[in-house]
C-alpha cells in the first residue's frame, strides 16, 4: 500500500467544476473522441451480433431442431461464437473505450497521435471478426473462451498492446497531481489482459503444455479474464460515477486500495476452485476454494465503498439513468461476488458443478455488472463527446427496463434451473432404506430443465430489444451531431439530458 | 502519477502471484509425466490413440462438442459419475489418463453425458452414427442437436452402399443416406474413448472410501510422488484392482 492514492486534493471526481476545469474537460474530451466513437460504434455492433447468436444458442439448448441443417450455427459453434462475440467484440471494445477516456479525463491528459490508434482498433476487431468466423466454420480451438482459432488471435493481441501500451504512455503525462482509485483498476486491466492472453494462447495453443497442466492454463486465463478485465473496468466505472453523479465523495475512501490489492493477489487462484475433483493436484483445488473465501475482503471493501457513498441520496435514482445503470452494476457485483464465494464451498460446489448454475454466475458479472456499467457510462459520456443530447429520452428507459428485467430473469432461470439440475446431475437421491439409491435417469434431468431454458430464451429476447433501443438511439445520436439541421430538430424535442456545461452543475 | 513505477511493480507482481502457482508450480510438478509401463504386459499406458480418433477428435473440437459434454470422471463419493458407471476407476480420472492428448478437453458443463468412457458403453458404430444424424430417433426425447450435415444424401447408383443409414422412416425411394469420412472419424474417436486401465501407480494409493470433504484426496499428481512402483501391488489385470476396491 506503499502508493495510495494521495488525498491532498479531494480526490473525487465530484470536485472538479470550476469553469476553467470544464474548458479543460472538453479539450481532453475532443482528444479522446475520435478512437472512442470508433469503439463505441464497433462495441455496439458486435452486441448486435453477440445478442442475436446468444438468443440463437438458447433456443436451440431447448428446441434442437431450430436451424439444425445449418452447420455454420450448430450448437456447439454458435454458444462459443456468442461468447466470443460478447466478450472481445463487445467487452474489449466498450471497456477500452470507457477506459481510455476515464484514463484522460482523470490524469488531465489530452491523447496524442490519435492515427496510430485508430488503425490499431480496426485491427482488433478485423482479429475479431477473423475469430468469431474461424469458430462459426468449424476452427475452433475447443478452448473456454480461448476458442478463437490461431491466425486470428495475434492480431487482437498484437493490436490491443498497441492500444493498451500508447493510452499509458501519452496519458502518463497528465497534469493530475493524484491518481484516483478508478485510474489505478484501468491501468491495471491494460496490463493483465495481454499478460493473461499472451501466456494463454503460448502455453494453450502456439506450445501447449501437456496434459491436465492445459485446464489449468485454461480456467486461470477464462477466471481471470472475468476477475482482472471485466471486473476492474466496470469497477473503475463504478468509482468514477458514482461519486461523480451523486455529487458527493466516496464513503471509507481510505479503504479502497486495500480493496484494490486484495482483489489483485487473491481472485487470481479463484479459477481453481472450478476444477474440484478433476485429475489436477489437490493442493491446487484447495488453493482455489482458499482464494474464493478470500476475495469477500475486496468485496465487503468495495460494497462498502460503493453502497455507503449511495446511501440517502437514492432518490437520485429517479432522474438520472446514468447513475441507474450503474447503481444496478454495483449491486449486481456485491451479489455475484458473494454468490460465488459461497459456490466454493463443499456441498455447494459439488450440486452446482458442471450445471447451468456456472454460466449464470459468469453472465452476473460480464453483463449484469460489467455491461450495465458500461452502459451507464456511454449514456454519460457520449453526449460530452458530441456536445449533443441523447436523441431519445424514451428509448434510454426502454434500454435500461429491458436489460434490468431480461438479466435478472435470466439469472434466477439459470441459477435456480442449474441448482435443480445439480441436485439431480450430482447428488444421489436417499432411496428407502435410507441409503444412497440410483442416480436420476439423465433424461429426465434433461426434461426438467426445459422449462428454465425457455424462460431463459425470453430473458435473452429482453436484452436483445433493449440493445437494439440501445442502437438506434446511439446512431440517431451521431447522425444529429453530424447534422446541424437534425440537431435542431432534435433541440425541440424531449431530452433527458441537459447540455453538457449545465449537466456538470447539475451532476454536482 | 508520480508513483507509477510501485504501481506497476504492485499490478505485476499480482498477476505474477496466481500465475506462478497455479501454471508455473504445476508445470514443473507434473507437466512432465510419462506414461506407465507395465510390465506384465509389456505397454505403456494410456495407449497412443489411433490415427482415425485423431482424427474424429479434430470434428469433435470443429463442432464444439465440448461445449455439452465432460470428459473426466470424478471419484467415487463425488457427484454421481461412478454411480452413473461414466467410469469405473474408483478414483476418477487421473492426470496421466491425458498425457497423449494433443488438447485436454476436460470441459465445464454437462448438458449431456460425461462422454470420458462413452467407448466402453456404446460399442455399436452403425447406432452411434444414427445418434449423430438424429439423436431423438436412438434417444426419444434427446435434446442433442442433429448433426445430419456429417451424412450425405444420395442417389443410389448400382448396389447400395452398406455404409447406409437404416432410418425408421425410410428415404426417399432411390436415395441413400451415407456417412461423410468426417462422420465414421467422429464415430472412431468416441469408440476410442475409454480409460480401462486402472493400475496405474497413483490409482493404487489414492482411493479411499468416500468422505465428504472436498478435494482432499483427489489425485497426487507430482510426478516424484508417483514413481514408486515398489510400493503398488503388482497389477496382474488392468481391471481386477479397480474390482476389489469398488467392493
Ligand atoms: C446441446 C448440447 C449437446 C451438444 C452440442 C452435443 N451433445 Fe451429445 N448429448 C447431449 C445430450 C443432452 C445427450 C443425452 C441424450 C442422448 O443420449 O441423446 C447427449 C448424448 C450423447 C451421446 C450418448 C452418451 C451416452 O452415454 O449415451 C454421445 C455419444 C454424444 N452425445 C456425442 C456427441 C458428439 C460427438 C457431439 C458433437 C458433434 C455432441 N454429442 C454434441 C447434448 C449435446
Amino acid at each position: 500500500m506503499a502508493s495510495a492514492p494521495s488525498s491532498a486534493a479531494k480526490p473525487s471526481p465530484a470536485a472538479s467544476s470550476a469553469p476553467a476545469d470544464r474548458a479543460e474537460s472538453a479539450a481532453i474530451d475532443a482528444s479522446v473522441k475520435a478512437p472512442v466513437l470508433l469503439l463505441l460504434g464497433a462495441a455496439i455492433l458486435w452486441l448486435l451480433a453477440g445478442s442475436a447468436l446468444a438468443l440463437i444458442a438458447s433456443i436451440k439448448l431447448h428446441t434442437p431442431g431450430f436451424l439444425a441443417d445449418c452447420e455454420l450455427l450448430t450448437y456447439g459453434r454458435v454458444q462459443p461464437a456468442a461468447n466470443n462475440a460478447l466478450a472481445y467484440g463487445w467487452g474489449l471494445n466498450a471497456g477500452l473505450a470507457v477506459g481510455l477516456w476515464l484514463l484522460a479525463r482523470l490524469a488531465r491528459a489530452t491523447l496524442r497521435h490519435g492515427g496510430l490508434i485508430l488503425v490499431a482498433i480496426v485491427f482488433l476487431n478485423l482479429g475479431v471478426i477473423l475469430g468469431v468466423g474461424g469458430i462459426l466454420v468449424g476452427d475452433s480451438t475447443a478452448l473456454d473462451l480461448l476458442e478463437m482459432p490461431r491466425y486470428a488471435t495475434p492480431l487482437i493481441f498484437a493490436a490491443y498492446a498497441i492500444i493498451g501500451a500508447w493510452a499509458v504512455i501519452t496519458l502518463r503525462t497528465g497534469r493530475s497531481p493524484h491518481t484516483f482509485i478508478s485510474q489505478w483498476y484501468v491501468l491495471a486491466a491494460l496490463f493483465w489482459f495481454p499478460w493473461l492472453y499472451s501466456v494463454a494462447q503460448v502455453l494453450l495453443v502456439f506450445s501447449p503444455v501437456r496434459g491436465t497442466v492445459q485446464s489449468l492454463v485454461d480456467v486461470w486465463f477464462a477466471h481471470n479474464l472475468l476477475a482482472l478485465w471485466f471486473t476492474p473496468l466496470g469497477l473503475a466505472g463504478i468509482y468514477y460515477f458514482l461519486p461523480k453523479v451523486l455529487g458527493r465523495p466516496l464513503a471509507l475512501y481510505h479503504l479502497a486500495p486495500l480493496g484494490f490489492w486484495s482483489l489483485a493477489i487473491f481472485s487470481g487462484w479463484v479459477g481453481a476452485a472450478g476444477l474440484l475433483a478433476s485429475p489436477v493436484p489437490a493442493w491446487v483445488q484447495s488453493a482455489g476454494v482458499a482464494a474464493s473465501l478470500m476475495t469477500l475482503v475486496p468485496v465487503l471493501i468495495i460494497a462498502l465503498n460503493h453502497h455507503l457513498t449511495l446511501v440517502g441520496r437514492f432518490s437520485i435514482l429517479k432522474t438520472s439513468l446514468v447513475l441507474r445503470f450503474i447503481v444496478f452494476g454495483a449491486i449486481c457485483f456485491t451479489l455475484t461476488s458473494l454468490q460465488n464465494a459461497a459456490s466454493a464451498l463443499g456441498a455447494w460446489a459439488e450440486i452446482t458443478q458442471f450445471t447451468y448454475y456456472g454460466l449464470a454466475h459468469a453472465q452476473g458479472v460480464q453483463y449484469a455488472f460489467f455491461s450495465m456499467v458500461m452502459f451507464g457510462a456511454i449514456y454519460f459520456l457520449l453526449p460530452r463527446l458530441l456536445l449533443t443530447d441523447w436523441s431519445f429520452g424514451k428509448l434510454m428507459a426502454v434500454h435500461f427496463w429491458a436489460s434490468a428485467l431480461g438479466i435478472a430473469l435470466y439469472l434466477f432461470a439459470l441459477t435456480v434451473g442449474g441448482f435443480k439440475q445439480g441436485q439431480e446431475l450430482n447428488v444421489l437421491p436417499v432411496g428407502a432404506d435410507g441409503k444412497p439409491g440410483l442416480p436420476v435417469p439423465f433424461l429426465d434431468i434433461v426434461s426438467h430443465t426445459l422449462p428454465w431454458l425457455q424462460a431463459g430464451t425470453c430473458a435473452l429476447i429482453l436484452l436483445t430489444v433493449g440493445h437494439v433501443a440501445f442502437a438506434i438511439n446511439f446512431v440517431s445520436t451521431l447522425l444529429q451531431s453530424i447534422c446541424p439541421t437534425a440537431r435542431a430538430a432534435a433541440a425541440a424535442g424531449p431530452v433527458l439530458l441537459r447540455t453538457p456545461p449545465a449537466m456538470e452543475v447539475a451532476a454536482r | 502519477m508520480n508513483r507509477s513505477p510501485l504501481l506497476f511493480l504492485g499490478i505485476f507482481g499480482a498477476l505474477a502471484f496466481s500465475f506462478t502457482g497455479m501454471v508455473l508450480v504445476n508445470q514443473v510438478g507434473y507437466g512432465a509425466l510419462t506414461p506407465f509401463k507395465d510390465d506384465t504386459e509389456g505397454k505403456a499406458y494410456p495407449l497412443q490413440v489411433p490415427g482415425l480418433a485423431a482424427r474424429g477428435k479434430l470434428v469433435y473440437q470443429d463442432l464444439g462438442c465440448a461445449t455439452c459434454h465432460t470428459q473426466q470422471v470424478r471419484r467415487d463419493g463425488y457427484g454421481t459419475d461412478v454411480a452413473r458407471k461414466w467410469g469405473d476407476q474408483p478414483g476418477g480420472s487421473v492426470a496421466r489418463d491425458y498425457i497423449r492428448e494433443g488438447r485436454v478437453l476436460l470441459g465445464s458443463v454437462r448438458i449431456g453425458p460425461d462422454l470420458r468412457n462413452v467407448g466402453v458403453r456404446l460399442t455399436d458404430a452403425t447406432a452411434l452414427l444414427l445418434h449423430l444424424y438424429d439423436p431423438a430417433l436412438v434417444v426419444p426425447g434427446s435434446t442433442m442437436p442433429p448433426s445430419r450435415f456429417l451424412f450425405e444424401q444420395r442417389k443410389i447408383i448400382g448396389e447400395a452402399s452398406p455404409k447406409a443409414l437404416k432410418l425408421p422412416a425410410g428415404v426417399a425411394p432411390g436415395y441413400e443416406i451415407v456417412p461423410t469420412a468426417r462422420a465414421e472419424n467422429l464415430v472412431a474417436y468416441l469408440l476410442s474413448l475409454k480409460d480401462t486401465y486402472t493400475s496405474y501407480p497413483e490409482s493404487n494409493y489414492i482411493y479411499a472410501p468416500p468422505a465428504p470433504e472436498k478435494g482432499a484426496e483427489a489425485k497426487p499428481a507430482a510426478a516424484k510422488d508417483t514413481v514408486k512402483p515398489a510400493a503398488a501391488p503388482s497389477p496382474a489385470t488392468p481391471a481386477a484392482p479397480a474390482k476389489e476396491a469398488a467392493k
